[in-house]
């Protein structure tokens, strides 16, 4: 089975003035599809280089990247805005949903921008919120809903389009407890049964608990690889 | 795409709507600009229509020849000062230029005309019979002098609209009526029909025509016999005028000997000429209509691209989250272009009532013609959209080259 992503020698090296800052050092990953990922690190490791790089916001400075497949670096910022579109879905620390807009129609804007018609858009949303638990709000406001509701609608919003890769940056840092525990179940729930492929930044243990694999970065490099929970076999066929 | 471009207008119209003060501030500019423009442009409309029409109500492509100014001694007196055009010079013309359909003469003087114990000095006007279908002048009741009447110098009067009602009680009938023109008694056989303003502005309706011969002989007591006060003439063809009277002009120069190296002794022009003066009025009036809406429409199209440089940082999240999600360039840019068209066409089409309201209140309240036409109000629908297009186009593009990574982090 092919690997959903691979990542050989990432780099990536910002210019800030005269100061030139190395958030990648070649780094090396591969992931295979179903997986359950932690990537941890303190702040300034590069984690979110990477996370920008996985999803496809960014290009490495030097490096290959597939995605299913597919050499993502390279591409033009169009069909690099596809392949967010149609492969990836994002959930945010800060949630980053649309302010006065309603639930629904934030979780419709990936299949807004795929022209998807108005009434598939419609059924699908409205779908994508019965999955996360909040069938009756497609009408609400986020004003009028909770933090853990916001980060509901917006895994709503990443599931829509049948992405095969989730990344969620902190999805946890802005709730509490409960809330927190609430949508780490709806991430376990959509990989177990759904087989989604989900990427988790976290510097919460008890969160990055909730993934089979944990991987550390330090410095633009992995530190640590490893698999927490016995993998399954089916989405894992190497060594 | 058409889901798109209905969604984003909807989007558009909801997210203008959440700030309607500003939205409202931001469309006064378009709106008081594109109001202005209708209202000025209907008025200048109105203006050029009745020019028009002034012009028109001179006759039907009709030349009139004025004695020129007297040149005693290098003195040179003002235009109609001398005597130098004559029926016989009408005659000649009539006869050796066969592109005039007619001519005819006239000479005036204000005397005063008298009914019973009523008085009014008007401009006595003896003219040929052909003068009047020259003109163009119609009757409300009698009819004209004939040749006969010319001949015999018949004392029969035509009385215009203002003359009549100066001398005559409403509902008194002119035609029949005995009436004195510097004590010689005229039986007035027609009332002219209305004419309204001259070109000039002069009441042209202030008129009493009576037949030349009978002006000459028995009321002006004129000094030259048979000069007159004016020539005029008449093509088939408004492309005839022109060539006529260069040919009028040949045969007068011939008629009094002018040598080449010797001006004209009298002066002539033709109804395109007058309306040109006028046109070229009216066309001064369009220049400034057009400044004053450009630079209205500026100021308006830089409030909204103001306002729309505030919005696209206000909103640098959202299309930080809409480039995540899939959001092309393209996309951000319909989307904030499209703002700013609902913004200028909103403001377009609230500036067209106004405009049209202005210049009724105008045509109320001052009394000046106006005319609203499709074209106009088509004009300023189009230019408004023009507008917010290229001044939306800055923000849109300012928008849509944010980079996804910072607009997400922007707070």
């Amino acid at each position: 089975m092919a690997a959903l992503i691979r990542c050989e020698d990432l780099w990536k090296i910002y210019r800030l003035g005269d100061v030139e800052v190395q958030a990648l050092r070649g780094l090396d990953l591969t992931i295979e599809s179903g997986e359950f990922v932690a990537i941890m690190g303190s702040s300034g490791s590069g984690k979110s280089t990477l996370m920008n790089i996985l999803g496809c916001l960014d290009q490495p400075t030097n490096g290959r990247y597939w995605l299913n497949g597919v050499d993502v670096a390279g591409l033009r910022a169009d069909q690099l805005a596809d392949i967010r579109n149609q492969q990836i879905g994002f959930v945010f620390q800060s949630f980053n949903l649309i302010p006065r807009t309603s639930a629904l129609e934030n979780a419709q804007l990936p299949l807004f921008y795929r022209g998807v018609p108005l009434r598939d858009q419609r059924a699908l949303a409205t779908e994508a919120l019965r999955r996360v638990g909040l069938q009756g709000r497609e009408g609400h406001y986020p004003t009028q809903l909770s933090g853990g509701q916001q980060q509901r609608v917006a895994i709503a919003r990443a599931l829509v389009a049948s992405p095969s890769l989730l990344l969620a940056d902190e999805p946890t840092g802005n709730l509490d407890t409960e809330s927190s525990r609430e949508i780490m179940a709806i991430l376990d729930q959509l990989n177990k049964e759904q087989g989604i492929t989900i990427i988790l930044v976290t510097h919460e243990t008890d969160i990055a608990a909730y993934a089979g694999r944990e991987i550390v970065i330090k410095d633009g490099r992995v530190l640590t690889d490893r698999h927490t929970k016995p993998v399954l076999p089916l989405s894992h066929s190497e060594a | 795409m058409p889901a798109f471009v209905l969604l984003t207008v909807l989007t558009a119209i909801r997210i203008l709507s959440r700030n309607r003060l500003r939205a409202g501030l931001t469309m006064l500019g378009i709106v008081i600009g594109v109001g202005a423009v209708i209202a000025m442009v209907s008025i200048g409309e109105g203006a050029k229509a009745a020019v028009a029409q002034r012009v028109a109500s001179m006759g039907t492509n009709v030349i009139i020849v004025l004695p020129g100014s007297m040149t005693t001694s290098g003195v040179r007196g003002g235009q109609g000062g001398a005597v130098t055009l004559t029926v016989a010079d009408g005659m000649e013309l009539k006869k050796r230029i066969p592109l005039l359909r007619d001519t005819g003469w006239a000479k005036r003087d204000v005397m005063q005309i008298v009914n019973g114990n009523k008085n009014w000095n008007g401009t006595v006007n003896g003219v040929s019979p052909s003068y009047l279908t020259i003109r163009d002048w119609s009757f409300s009741s009698g009819g004209p002098f004939t040749q006969q009447d010319v001949d015999a110098a018949a004392r029969v009067a035509l009385v215009g609209q203002t003359v009549a009602e100066n001398l005559f009680d409403a509902g008194e009938e002119p035609v029949g009526a005995v009436i004195r023109i510097k004590n010689v008694p005229f039986r007035v056989i027609g009332v002219l029909s209305p004419k309204g303003q001259s070109s000039q502005g002069s009441d042209q309706d202030d008129i009493i025509f009576i037949p030349f011969s009978t002006a000459e002989r028995k009321v002006f007591g004129t000094q030259f016999l048979g000069s007159v006060g004016a020539l005029f003439a008449s093509t088939e063809r408004l492309e005839d005028l022109a060539p006529a009277a260069s040919q009028i002009r040949d045969v007068i120069r011939v008629r009094h000997r002018l040598q080449p190296n010797q001006e004209d002794d009298f002066t002539i022009r033709t109804q395109v000429d007058i309306g040109k003066v006028q046109e070229s009025t009216s066309e001064t009036l369009t220049v400034m209509l057009f400044a004053i809406a450009s630079v209205s429409l500026l100021v308006g199209g830089i409030g909204i691209m103001n306002i729309l440089l505030v919005s696209v940082t206000e909103r640098t999240r959202e299309i930080g989250v809409r480039m995540a999600v899939g959001a092309k360039r393209r996309h951000i840019v319909m989307q904030f272009l499209i703002e700013a068209v609902t913004l200028s066409v909103v403001g377009g089409c609230l500036g067209i009532v106004v405009g049209v309201l202005g210049a009724r209140v105008t045509t109320v309240i001052a009394g000046w013609p106006t005319i609203i036409s499709a074209e106009t109000v088509m004009a300023a629908f189009v230019f408004s959209i023009a507008v917010g297009l290229f001044f939306g186009l800055y923000p849109a593009n300012k928008a849509a080259r944010l980079n996804p990574i910072d607009a997400l982090r922007y707070e």
